[in-house]
């Protein structure tokens, strides 16, 4: 065979090989992790934040290579966004800057919004001040 | 890069021998078996070869009792719609156990639909079918009794011949699912007790497009394809004679090679698994330990704390093919349900990996993929948050338990909301 044919398209592919922002960041501002009942996958965000503006994010994943890959692709996405600006974040951003899923893989990419959200509900408890900066029904959106 | 295909359930390369008897039948042996002049008595008389080599393979009384469909999957769904119909007048009820192919599992449920009954018995946690469940599920109405020789999913080797003794004494057919095993296990329909035994060419390198069902000629059934008189009428169409030729010199090489096969195979199998389990903590064999109740070629792992498509795809870009029951790579995002009637825990069930080995598979092939798998399971780890909470004693290991943390499954459930089942 002297062609590589691959299951996902080059990006996805390329986050799943090459993850960015893979790990743990040692003193989050906020952290989530969610699952997907679906299939049983996994995601772990952290987040750091300063001045209302995510400064950086990292990743880990349970989950199969879409999920991988959406997870790097968030994380790439959100950092430099207000806490505002994040709690807007569409999974559809993801599957754009992955340049597509397949269907039955779109849900790995909402896991990946889900988890911010939850990394960012966890950092606006801990810190409550922020709070006013964020509309409630965003906050409350994605409670667990 | 360096090659290793250990996905011999999904496709065998066909066999050159095989292959060089299909060729006429392309160019030059074009007629119609059907067909009355020379053109179609020519490739009737190698109908006729290829029948008579099946028949060896599985010990069949006459050739007459093979029939030809164009895949496994045909050959299932022949035998459980073909013998439940026959028998129709007499009763409706199907036993099968629950680790049946899904060919067999959707016919049945189809029958369902259709006003059939069926009673599905339960298997124990290496696959194995509970005998004594499945006499007791046996009703005056049952007409069939299905159970496979050898799992798809776990490689388990069914007690068929003692169920074939049961279905004897109440004078039901059974039909064996010997597609799984068919160039691997040593098969006598005679000794097994089957009525009915279909065969899948493609993995034991025959040519794809090509099925096989034996039919003992004391039982009944009825085509379920409708239009010309082939196959002794149970299988209308024009027979795919490329295809039966190379699955007839298939079936004349299995039998002939079958000791050295299984043989080989097998060393294989005992290699690459202690090999894993040696390099690889946390990593659980489905299915029954390498040795007389299971297949020789199939090795069913789960890797803990990481899920199997990740696995699989990198393997992949390692050379490394191998297939996975896991719910990402399934279409309908469900685990398989042979990892789910062996009562397997959903964390592990999401980690699975299935193996298939096959005769041009090397004993340095094992080592290899050993090295890579150690290195990829490691990589994927480092990435998963289950590894990181299992190291800080957050969860616990189904598959070795310290005694701290909680379930992976009770994690999940909570992390999701819900039970991932």
């Amino acid at each position: 065979m002297s062609d590589t044919y691959t299951l996902y398209n080059k990006t996805v592919m390329d986050h799943f090989m090459n993850p960015r922002n893979m790990g743990d960041l040692p003193n989050a501002d906020g952290i989530g992790e969610v699952g997907a009942a679906a299939c049983g996958d996994i995601m772990k965000m952290s987040l750091k934040v300063e001045n209302g503006r995510i400064t950086d994010a990292r990743f880990k994943t349970f989950g199969c290579g879409s999920a991988i890959a959406s997870s790097s692709m968030a994380t790439e996405l959100i950092k430099g966004r207000t806490i505002e600006e994040a709690l807007h974040f569409s999974n559809q951003e993801v599957v754009d800057a992955l340049g597509g899923l397949p269907p039955v893989k779109i849900h790995c990419s909402v896991l990946a919004e889900e988890a911010l959200k939850a990394a960012l509900e966890d950092y606006v408890k801990r810190n409550p001040e922020s709070a006013s900066q964020v509309p409630p029904s965003a906050a409350s959106a994605n409670g667990r | 890069m360096r090659h290793v295909y250990l996905d011999h359930l999904s496709a065998t390369p066909l066999l050159p021998e095989a292959f060089e008897a299909m060729k006429p039948y392309f160019l030059e042996a074009y007629g119609n078996p059907s067909s009355l002049h020379q053109h179609g008595l020519r490739v009737r008389e190698a109908l006729t070869q290829a029948r008579v080599q099946i028949a060896e393979l599985v010990r069949a009384e006459s050739p007459d009792e093979i029939f030809f469909t164009s895949g496994g999957t045909e050959s299932v769904n022949l035998a459980v719609k073909g013998v439940a119909y026959a028998n129709k007048r007499r009763g409706n009820h199907i036993v099968w156990s629950e680790v049946e192919h899904p060919a067999v599992m959707n016919s049945v449920e189809f029958l369902e639909k259709e006003g059939f009954t069926h009673s599905k018995v339960p298997v124990d946690s290496v696959g194995r079918v509970q005998v004594e469940r499945l006499r007791e599920a046996i009703t005056d109405q049952t007409t069939l009794i299905c159970v496979q020789l050898a799992n798809h999913d776990i490689g388990t080797l069914q007690p068929v011949a003692e169920v074939g003794a049961i279905a004897a004494e109440r004078g039901i057919p059974l039909f064996v699912d010997a597609n799984s095993a068919a160039g691997w296990v040593p098969i006598d329909v005679q000794h097994l007790g089957a009525s009915l035994l279909s065969l899948s060419p493609h993995r034991f390198y025959g040519p794809k497009g090509v099925g096989v069902l034996y039919r003992n000629r004391r039982a009944r059934l009825v085509s379920i394809l409708h239009g010309g008189v082939q196959e002794g009428g149970r299988r209308a169409g024009t027979e795919n004679v490329p295809a039966i030729v190379g699955a007839g010199v298939a079936a004349q090489a299995a039998a002939r090679d079958l000791e050295s096969r299984v043989t080989h195979v097998r060393g294989l199998q005992e290699r690459l698994w202690s090999g894993l389990k040696a390099a690889i903590p946390f990593l659980k064999l489905n299915g029954p330990e390498p040795g007389p109740q299971r297949i020789c070629n199939n090795l069913n792992l789960s890797t803990e704390f990481i899920e199997g498509e990740g696995q699989l795809l990198l393997l992949d870009m390692h050379g490394i093919a191998v297939a996975s029951g896991s719910s990402c790579v399934s279409k309908s995002l469900k685990i398989s349900h042979v990892l789910a009637a062996i009562g397997l825990d959903h964390a592990l069930a999401q980690g699975n990996l299935i193996m298939t080995l096959g005769r041009d598979n090397t004993a340095e092939e094992m080592d290899y993929v050993v090295d890579e798998f150690s290195r990829i399971v490691e990589k994927l780890r480092g990435m998963s948050p289950m590894w990181d909470e299992f190291q800080r004693g957050i969860i616990d290991s189904v598959v070795a338990p310290t005694g701290r943390g909680r379930s992976f499954s009770e994690y999940a459930a909570e992390v999701s909301g819900k039970a991932a089942h």
